[in-house]
């Protein structure tokens, strides 16, 4: 157990260096507007005074090492600047927003596994029947579909066509009443609530963008699943625990899959840096009022505080999540160490 | 018999001929594939002379007709001719795409070279630097960059080549490094041929099949996030014809019933990635066949 938590220790600290340059990629990208920040701060009607005092304000008089400093300790203590349009420090627009965003990228995520995983199982084990090619053609196709059409085509199937889905605007229905706040995902806290009519209602508003990102990450999951899953299941061991007589379920999971899971993990991390672009799209197309749709906003506007703040909060969140799945690795595959360096 | 044995150049270049029609035989999809490809381009040349609209006319008599013969895709809000801006905004999304994918092309080699060639420091600081590219969700460092640097189409295709540079860069410095202390590299150094000639002209031509399918598989990519930055509002501005901001301006009256304004170029853009992906997985097939998925 020492090594593995070595293992988890090292693999922690190599997230540093990658967070630095993430701060310091997001420093030289606010200190990259077009023009005079100080100016563009001051506002419209602002004169020569009063642009010197906001120059002062926002420390931009000083050299670049002193601001970069500057600028690393107000994001120590969680201050990244105040938005314009909302008048909010853009640090708790972005946490009182995230929720929303998390609640529906994990939906999707958990739904396209959901789908992904057994369709690319069930294509390797039967290949050049009809549900490997229902696979191909849906990866295929999967990776050309802008998620901002396929919402779009979803939203006039199901709610312009057929009338089944709510409109498609924000997270609940008027008609409902938000549920108390305990961990911002409205499907947990009107389930704690034990109000079920708000959960029902808060399930059907998030069906509609949650399929729209499942089916933009189902492509490259399933692609991945039933490629892992036809050389795991056409090497040697597996034709070993054949030969040795176990049945066709114990050489499956216990042998295959259990090894075809790894790259498909991989696979994970690369798609959820896909998830979280398309999170902004999709966001805009449901008017779901996450982060991503926050930053759409204070683009149209402008309000570059409220912009950088959201492109640094996307990052760290990455950084974290590609942590997570790195961790998931030792859980799954004791073999791995992260010794080369 | 003769004539094969008097002009070997003919008999060669059938070779090659035979060759390709062989493999696209083989597999009819790359074909299928390269007759889209020809579709596109020949719409991105000319689309002005196909389109019967003016793309930026208006004719409010004529505001949001359903698809008709005078117009096949319908008018929009504004009256303007569904059909003649989807086939006009071709050029200008496969003119940004193109634009990104080269420019990530040119330099990603020249740094992946560099950092595969001699290796040491600048190995170690470009590997940090790409590192860091890709810890940022692509998408959204696309957005942070065109925030930052203004609001235009050019600055769409720089950021699209920046976040696209990594990959190549990788790649070629892979195909560079395992080459860099090959047989033939050395011979050609022995030969003396200097450190920049091998490099560019033993080593690095190495790398171009690969690099040919990244390149194909990217642009269905780049166009995919250039018209999902203009869906946002940024880069293109209205009233320019281009696929991501059709679909914009579509999906309002999407509630209401008008889908012809918001599927047929959101159609031609799923027309467009689709062509590159099957073309890249063909290509794929063709200059290494065992990554085939």
């Amino acid at each position: 157990m020492p090594g593995r938590l070595k293992t988890v220790l090292i693999r922690i600290a190599q997230a540093i260096p990658v967070v630095i340059g993430v701060v310091i990629i997001s420093f030289v990208l606010t200190r990259a507007l077009p023009g005079d920040p100080a100016v563009y701060f001051a506002g419209m009607a602002a004169d020569e005074d009063s642009i010197a005092q906001v120059r002062e304000n926002l420390g931009l008089d000083k050299s670049l090492p002193e601001q970069f400093l500057v600028y690393v300790s107000d994001l120590a203590s969680g201050n990244m600047g105040t938005s314009l349009s909302t008048g909010q420090p853009v640090a708790q627009d972005l946490a009182s927003r995230l929720p929303a965003s998390l609640e529906l990228t994990l939906t999707a995520l958990i739904l396209s596994c959901a789908i992904a995983i057994p369709l690319g199982v069930l294509a390797a084990t039967n290949p050049g029947s009809m549900i490997d090619h229902v696979c191909r053609v849906l990866v295929t196709a999967g990776v050309s579909l802008p998620t901002f059409f396929t919402g779009i085509v979803l939203i006039y199937v199901f709610y312009y066509l057929l009338g089944i889905a709510p409109s498609p605007l924000g997270r609940l229905d008027f008609t409902y009443i938000e549920p108390d706040h305990v961990t911002g995902f409205y499907l947990i806290d009107a389930a704690l609530a034990g109000d079920w009519e708000t959960w029902l209602g808060a399930l059907k508003q998030l069906a509609l963008p949650a399929i729209t990102l499942a089916l933009f990450t189902l492509a490259p999951l399933a692609r991945m699943t039933r490629a892992a899953m036809l050389s795991t299941l056409s090497s040697d061991f597996v034709r070993t625990a054949r030969a040795a007589g176990l049945t066709d379920e114990t050489v499956l999971f216990t042998y295959a899959f259990r090894n075809a899971l790894l790259p498909v993990i991989t696979t994970l991390g690369m798609v959820f840096s896909f998830t979280l672009g398309a999170n902004v799209l999709v966001e805009k197309v449901y008017a779901w009022p996450g982060i991503g749709s926050y930053a759409v906003e204070a683009l149209v506007v402008s309000d570059y505080a409220a912009v950088q703040g959201f492109v640094l909060a996307m990052a760290l969140l990455f950084v974290v999540l590609n942590l997570l799945i790195d961790l998931a690795y030792t859980a799954i595959d004791p073999r791995i160490g992260f010794n080369s360096q | 018999m003769s004539d094969l044995a008097t002009d070997p150049g003919i008999g060669k270049s059938n070779g090659a001929l035979d060759h390709l029609i062989y493999v696209l035989k083989e597999n009819p999809v790359t074909l299928i594939a390269f007759a889209m490809f020809g579709v596109l381009i020949f719409v991105a040349v000319f689309g002005p002379v196909i389109a019967p609209y003016d793309p930026l006319q208006s004719d409010a008599a004529a505001a949001l007709q359903p698809p008709s013969l005078a117009h096949w895709f319908g008018t929009d809000n504004l009256g303007r001719d569904v059909f003649s801006r989807t086939i006009i905004a071709a050029r200008l999304d496969l003119i940004i795409s193109v634009a990104a994918v080269a420019l990530s092309f040119v330099f990603g080699s020249f740094l992946g070279a560099v950092a595969g060639y001699w290796g040491g420091l600048i190995d170690g600081v470009l590997n940090r630097v790409f590192d860091t590219i890709m810890a940022f969700p692509l998408f959204v460092l696309a957005m942070g960059i065109v925030a930052a640097l203004g609001n235009t189409v050019e600055n769409i295709v720089y950021a699209t080549a920046v976040i696209n540079i990594p990959f190549y860069a990788r790649l070629v410095r892979a195909e560079v490094n395992i080459r860099r202390t090959s047989g033939f590299a050395q011979a050609a150094k022995l030969a003396g041929n200097s450190d920049l000639r091998v490099l560019a002209c033993h080593i690095y031509p190495n790398a171009l099949p690969p690099m040919m399918v990244q390149v194909s598989l990217n642009l269905g990519w780049a166009i995919l996030n250039a018209a999902g930055l203009s869906f946002i509002g940024l880069g293109v501005r209205p009233p320019t014809a281009e696929w991501g901001i059709m679909v914009a301006e579509g999906a309002n009256f999407i509630v209401s019933g008008e889908w012809w304004l918001a599927l047929f170029p959101g159609a031609m853009l799923m027309f467009a990635v689709f062509t590159f992906n099957l073309l890249g997985d063909g290509l794929r097939d063709i200059v290494d066949p065992r990554q085939r998925t």
